[in-house]
C-alpha cells in the first residue's frame, strides 16, 4: 500500500515536480478561494480564470507554449479585467457578477480562436487544462514566487479583508483602506490563477481554489482555521490525484480536480458544520 | 457656553442630484446628547452618513469641530452586516480598536483587558468565542455596542439603534448613551420612540428633509411641529427646478 504511494514520485522525476507544483498552489489558492468564497466572489473567480485565456494566447501567438510570454500576457488580460470589473461594481450600479459575466464568455471564445490561429489541438489542450506533469523549474520557481508572495500580502491585508467582508460600513468609517485593500486582493487571485494555469489550465486552475475552500466550510466556524483546511485539501487533492493518474493511467490535471470534488463531496455529506448528515440526524436537542 | 461639536453651513445631502437633508444650518453642541426624529424617507440615516463622511455635501460643510485623530463612532442600521461570516463575538468587538491598532498593529495584554471590560459593560461575558452567526438581534446590538465602547470616540453617532430590540437591552444600552453623556461625549441618535427622547434626550432635531425644528426636547416635540413633520411630501417632484436658494 505504502509503496503504491511513494514509488511513483520515488521513481518519476516528473511526479515528484508535479508534486511540488501542485503544493505549492494548495498554498497560495487555498486561502485566497477562503476569501473568494466568504466574499460572494467563487464565480468571480472562475470568470477571471477565462479572462485570462485572450492574454496567455496573444503570447503563445507570439512566443509558442513561452512561460514567461503566456505569463505576461495572462497577467495583462487578468489585471485589467479584474480591476476594470472590480471599479465598474464599486462605483456603478452594476454589480460585480454582471460585468464578470460577459467575460467569461468572450474570453473564452477570444483565447480559444487566437490559439487555432497558429497551433495544433494539443497546443490547445495544454493552454485550456494544463501541463501538470511536465513543470520545468521555471514553471515550479514561478508558482513558488506566486505561493510566496500570496501568503505575505495576506497576513498584511488579514484585517481590512476580513472587516471588509463581515462589516464593510465599520470600515469605511473608520479607514480608507477597503478600495486598495480589494483591488489587491483581486491583483492576488490573477496572480494565483496565471500560477494554477500553468499547471491545470484556464478551465481547471481556479478548481485549485473554490473546491477546497468550499469544502473547508463544511468543518469549521472560524476563519483561520478554515483556510488551514483548505490548504491541507489542496495538497490532499494534489497528492491523490497524481496518483489517481498514474495507477490509472487518467488525465492528470483533470484527476487532481477530480479529487478534489471527492473531497468536497464527503465534507458536503459528512463536515461538522452544516454537512448533510449531521442535517439529517442532529441528535437529539439539548437541555435550553 | 459650551463648545461645538459638529457645525453645519448650509448642508444639503443626497443622492443624484436629489436632496435627501435640504439646506441644513446650526450646530451640535460638544457634550451634547441630541435626537434625531422624523418620518421615514425624512434624511435621517442621510444626515449620519453625512457627519461620517461616507456621503460627501451636494452642497456646503459639514465641520467636525476639536481636533481629534479618533474618528467618529458610527453605528449604522444592523442590517449592513454580513452576519453569516465566520467571525467570534470577541474578534467582531475587538474591531473597535482600530483606530488605535490600525491595519497591522498588535492586541495586547491591555487592549484584551477592555475587550473583556467592554463585553463586560454589555452583558456577554460567556459570548466571547461564538460565532455572530448564532446571537439574536438583540446579542447582536449589544455586541456592536461593545465595540462602540472600544472606539473610545468623543463623538457617537447611533442610527435606529433600539429598532426591534426587547425593553431589557433597550434599557440596558440606553443606560450605556447616558455614560457616553457623562463622560462628555457627544452622541447623536436617530429614534423613532418619542417618549425615550422626552426622557433621555435633552436636545432634538426634528427633521423633514428640511430641519423642522431643532433645540429642546421639550419645545422641539410641539404637536404642530410634529404635524408640519408629517405634512413632509415623501415622493420626490420629477419635474423639480434646479435650487436656487443660496447656500448660507
Amino acid at each position: 500500500m505504502l509503496n503504491l504511494i511513494l514509488s511513483p514520485f520515488a521513481e518519476f522525476e516528473f511526479m515528484q515536480r508535479a508534486l511540488v507544483g501542485v503544493v505549492a498552489i494548495a498554498l497560495g489558492g487555498g486561502p485566497i478561494g477562503v476569501f473568494l468564497m466568504l466574499r460572494r466572489m467563487s464565480l468571480t473567480g472562475d470568470a477571471m480564470a477565462h479572462a485570462i485565456l485572450p492574454g496567455a494566447a496573444v503570447g503563445y501567438l507570439f512566443a509558442g507554449l513561452s512561460l514567461s510570454a503566456m505569463t505576461i500576457g495572462g497577467l495583462v488580460a487578468g489585471v485589467v479585467v479584474a480591476v476594470a470589473a472590480g471599479l465598474v461594481s464599486r462605483f456603478t450600479t452594476l454589480k460585480e457578477d454582471a460585468s464578470l459575466a460577459a467575460f467569461y464568455l468572450l474570453s473564452l471564445a477570444l483565447g480559444v480562436t487566437i490559439v487555432s490561429l497558429r497551433g495544433s489541438n494539443v497546443d490547445l489542450l495544454h493552454v485550456l487544462f494544463g501541463t501538470v506533469l511536465a513543470l520545468d523549474d521555471n514553471t515550479l520557481l514561478l508558482i513558488a514566487a506566486i505561493s510566496t508572495i500570496t501568503a505575505l500580502a495576506l497576513a498584511l491585508l488579514y484585517r481590512p479583508l476580513v472587516l471588509e467582508c463581515v462589516d464593510p460600513t465599520f470600515l469605511r468609517s473608520v479607514s480608507r483602506a477597503g478600495t486598495p485593500t480589494h483591488l489587491i486582493f483581486l491583483g492576488l487571485v490573477v496572480l494565483n490563477l496565471v500560477g494554477g494555469f500553468h499547471a491545470l489550465g484556464t478551465l481547471l486552475a481556479v478548481g485549485m481554489m473554490m473546491l477546497p475552500a468550499a469544502a473547508s466550510r463544511f468543518w469549521t466556524n472560524d476563519i483561520t482555521v478554515m483556510m488551514v483546511i483548505s490548504v491541507v485539501i489542496g495538497i490532499a487533492s494534489g497528492l491523490s490525484g497524481l496518483l489517481l493518474s498514474f495507477h490509472a493511467e487518467l488525465p492528470a490535471g483533470p484527476a487532481i480536480i477530480l479529487a478534489a470534488g471527492g473531497i468536497y463531496t464527503v465534507s458536503l455529506l459528512l463536515g461538522r458544520e452544516g454537512g448533510l448528515l449531521w442535517l439529517a440526524w442532529p441528535g437529539k436537542h439539548l437541555e435550553a | 457656553m459650551s463648545a461645538t461639536a459638529i457645525r453645519f453651513d448650509g448642508v444639503t445631502l443626497g443622492y443624484g442630484r436629489r436632496p435627501a437633508v435640504h439646506h441644513l444650518n446650526g450646530e451640535i453642541a460638544a457634550s451634547s446628547l441630541t435626537a434625531v426624529v422624523g418620518p421615514n424617507g425624512a434624511g435621517k440615516s442621510t444626515l449620519l452618513k453625512g457627519i461620517v463622511g461616507t456621503l460627501r455635501p451636494l452642497e456646503g460643510h459639514i465641520r467636525l469641530i476639536g481636533a481629534s485623530n479618533v474618528p467618529v463612532a458610527y453605528l449604522p442600521q444592523a442590517a449592513e452586516i454580513d452576519r453569516s461570516f465566520p467571525l467570534s463575538v470577541y474578534d467582531l468587538v475587538a474591531m473597535g480598536l482600530w483606530s488605535r491598532s490600525g491595519l497591522f498593529g498588535g492586541v495586547g495584554r491591555k487592549d484584551r483587558t477592555k475587550i473583556e471590560e467592554a463585553l463586560a459593560a454589555v452583558g456577554l461575558i460567556g459570548f466571547e468565542r461564538r460565532p455572530i452567526s448564532t446571537l439574536s438581534g438583540g446579542q447582536m446590538q449589544r455586541a456592536l455596542f461593545a465595540r462602540l465602547l472600544l472606539q473610545d470616540s468623543p463623538v457617537i453617532l447611533l442610527d435606529e439603534p433600539f429598532t426591534a430590540i426587547d425593553a431589557r437591552t433597550t434599557a440596558d444600552l440606553l443606560d450605556l448613551v447616558r455614560r457616553w453623556h457623562a463622560e462628555s461625549r457627544t452622541v447623536v441618535a436617530v429614534l423613532h420612540d418619542l417618549d425615550m427622547v422626552k426622557r433621555a434626550f435633552p436636545k432634538t432635531l426634528l427633521i423633514a428633509r428640511e430641519p423642522v425644528a431643532w433645540g429642546e426636547t421639550q419645545d422641539v416635540l410641539s404637536a404642530e411641529n410634529l404635524l408640519k413633520a408629517r405634512r413632509m411630501v415623501e415622493a420626490y417632484d420629477p419635474h423639480a427646478h434646479e435650487c436656487h436658494r443660496s447656500a448660507a
